[in-house]
């Protein structure tokens, strides 16, 4: 348990060294503004949830994944957690479905016995949410088609572009039929020269979809939580102070957190049974 | 290409243009012409168009709606069908990033240099490496640029002296005729060849003392950063033009001594620009002046006398920068010129123990203006020599009186130069 109520502590997954650039730039920049804050850092979202539900620190930076991984755990012992922010960026999300330009296949049907390279088994935007796409057109995945996992840094929850990254060079590789990635992800492989200008071709595009958010967790104080919202949505780029903590985290602006942007991920989680009713982990097989 | 239409925003055709073609360009340029919340309709006939741009959008900051079904039909069926123009794929409405980027940015200083207020006397350290008069954006790294005041380091003719020093670039492959044929006693080679060692090291001192400052200079002071960097060129010329003298017949380089680099390391080891730049520019480089005078005018050999010409016209321009910024300073804080007279004293004491120029240096010159071992020669090299002494001297006091010492207080100074002449 938290040991005092002065200070507010965030748990944030490390999934890449910036992370730590990121939470101390937040913790001078609330230190500045009167609130006590601290940040301890996780290997990976499953723990991460685990020690916030058994109320290790107070508010989670999570992925839309592990948003509904504490959902269901909270609910499951009779608790609330809430979404309580989210970048700019974590909205309207959509992940898309490519192929080669040249290929044959025009439709979502012409998957049907063929390779579909997706991210990291625990991805919401390149496995999960692209999958349940396809499974909701009829195919359903390792049945209908096979899917071809790039497992990088399980537990991470696609945080990590690089399952992505990989899932792409295997389409472009010939070693899969098509490939699974954020809409923005397949611009930035085509500018950065993974993917070449014209070589592919978008067959499908799932519905939209929101991504991290700051849950607060049963047992953060009130008082803090609020400051800690006030002060993160008062953040403008405008400022010069915070500007580049807003560069490296991936937004322009905080907004308030909603929770409608998940249905579809919970959809993907159940159809592929990642997590029970209660947040368990079910899939098999799932390193982290 | 792009119109605007009667609806109440303006509309964008980038016709076949794709993202990965670099259709983001058109989008932000039409952007830039709305306000912060207003909206642009944007047409296209690429199909993966909307899927890009939205991506775009929310990395932008900017708001993405898709038509709604009836507006893309009419786009399809009515206006667009008509007029040829590619169907209407999304709405972008501008977000206020572009512009908060740039909210208290700063303009640095103005690029020309004769502009009122071009140059400032104290630049910010987060303007860094930003080009003089581009605007910077606020909050950027704060650069530790040590030479940082206009007063330490700026000098009125600076433009002026750049311009010539660009100018007057030689190629050493080119400028000096290698092969003209000449004949020496094999001694006076020799002596040509000591004269040339002594130089190289002193070359070496004038080459990295400055280089050390370039580092250090703020880049706002592009003018100065700029001269530098060409005498730091200049240098490396010389120390190639000398070494490629003393190797012309094939033989090992001279001597060098405890006292010669002695005096050298004081130079490098001043920490001040105003202090080193006195010592180096103003004293040691003019001395050195007149002893490549002395070269061009009684050396041996058409190669050598080359040589010392070309480095002296080099020599000249770095003389001229160090009292010209000396004296800038002076103007604006004339407590600077009891600070150069100390120094001069320090520098004094701290090589008193060390010997005299090196006899072999000194024995060198006399052969070499002598030209041959015949006694009369002898006699006239020596008494070529002692002038060449007296002339460093009057150069030295001479140059003080610019900076302001009187005339007794020049002659003390001088008085205390090394006597390793740089």
């Amino acid at each position: 348990m938290v040991s005092n109520n002065d200070t507010l502590v965030l748990g944030a997954v490390a999934y890449d060294p910036k992370v730590v650039t990121i939470w101390e730039g937040f913790k001078a920049y609330f230190a500045r503004h009167g609130l006590k804050f601290d940040f301890v850092l996780y290997s990976n979202y499953e723990r991460q949830v685990e020690a916030h539900l058994a109320g290790h620190f107070h508010i989670a930076w999570n992925s839309p994944l592990a948003w509904v991984r504490a959902e269901r755990i909270a609910r499951a012992r009779g608790q609330q957690v809430e979404a309580l922010a989210m970048r700019d960026t974590d909205q309207n999300l959509t992940s898309v479905i490519v192929v080669r330009d040249d290929s044959s296949i025009k439709t979502v049907a012409d998957l049907k016995g063929k390779t579909v390279a997706v991210g990291a088994v625990d991805s919401p935007q390149a496995t999960l949410i692209p999958l349940s796409h396809l499974r909701a057109r009829g195919l359903v995945p390792g049945v209908d088609f096979e899917v071809q996992n790039h497992d990088v840094l399980g537990g991470k929850h696609g945080d990590h572009i690089g399952g992505e990254r990989e899932a792409a060079r295997s389409l472009m590789a010939g070693r899969a039929d098509a490939a699974c990635m954020i809409d923005g992800n397949l611009l930035l492989f085509i500018t950065e020269g993974t993917l070449p200008p014209g070589a592919t071709r978008i067959l499908a595009q799932t519905d939209s979809y929101d991504h991290c958010n700051f849950t607060v967790g049963p047992s953060a104080p009130r008082h803090l939580v609020e400051r800690f919202h006030d002060l993160l949505l008062g953040m403008s780029y405008e400022d010069a102070e915070v500007r580049p903590l807003m560069d490296m985290e991936g937004l322009k602006e905080w907004r308030e957190g909603r929770v409608e942007g998940y249905r579809t991920l919970e959809r993907a989680v159940d159809e592929m049974e990642f997590y029970d009713k209660d947040g368990r982990i079910a899939i098999q097989n799932y390193r982290y | 290409m792009t119109k605007t239409g009667e609806s109440p925003y303006r509309t964008i055709d980038i016709e076949n243009l794709r993202f990965d073609q670099g259709a983001h360009l058109l989008i932000k340029h039409a952007l830039t012409s709305i306000a912060v919340g207003e909206r642009i309709a944007v047409r296209g006939r690429d199909p993966e168009l909307a899927v890009h741009l939205r991506g775009w959008c929310r990395a932008q900051g900017h708001d993405f709606t898709l038509p709604d079904a009836q507006s893309k039909t009419e786009s399809k069926t009515g206006d667009a069908h008509s007029t040829g123009a590619s169907p209407l794929m999304a709405y972008v409405t501008r977000g206020g990033a572009l512009t908060g980027r740039w909210r208290n940015a700063e303009r640095a200083g103005l690029a020309d240099v004769t502009a009122q207020g071009a140059v400032l006397d104290h630049p910010s350290a987060t303007w860094g490496l930003a080009a003089r008069g581009a605007t910077v954006e606020a909050g950027g790294p704060r650069f530790l640029f040590t030479l940082s005041s206009k007063d330490e380091i700026w000098a009125d003719g600076v433009p002026r002296l750049y311009a010539q020093a660009a100018a007057a670039q030689w190629d050493p492959a080119t400028a000096i005729n290698w092969d003209e044929p000449f004949e020496l006693p094999s001694e006076v080679e020799a002596a040509v060849v000591q004269v040339m060692t002594y130089l190289i090291e002193n070359e070496n001192a004038a080459l990295l003392v400055p280089a050390k400052f370039l580092a250090q200079l703020h880049p706002h002071f592009r003018e100065v950063m700029q001269l530098l960097a060409i005498q730091v060129a200049d240098e490396a010329r010389h120390v190639e033009v000398f070494t490629r003298r003393a190797t012309l017949r094939g033989g090992e380089l001279g001597l060098s001594t405890v006292s010669g680099q002695a005096s050298l390391k004081t130079l490098l080891d001043e920490p001040d620009f105003t202090l080193a730049s006195f010592l180096l520019s103003v004293l040691g480089e003019g001395t050195f002046l007149n002893l490549l005078w002395f070269l061009e005018a009684h050396a041996p050999d058409p190669v050598t006398r080359r040589v010392a010409q070309l480095a002296a016209q080099d020599e000249a321009r770095h003389v001229a920068f160090g009292v010209g910024h000396l004296q800038y300073h002076i103007s604006r804080d004339p407590s600077v010129r009891s600070r150069l007279a100390a120094a001069i004293n320090r520098r004094y004491d701290a090589l008193s123990q060390t010997a005299d120029l090196n006899e072999e240096v000194f024995d060198a010159l006399v052969l070499l203006a002598a030209g041959s071992w015949q006694p009369a020669a002898i006699a006239e090299g020596f008494a070529k020599v002692q002038r060449l002494k007296v002339e460093m001297d009057n150069g030295r006091r001479a140059r003080l009186a610019k900076l302001g010492f009187s005339a007794d207080e020049a002659a003390a100074l001088s008085s205390l130069h090394t006597r390793n002449f740089m």
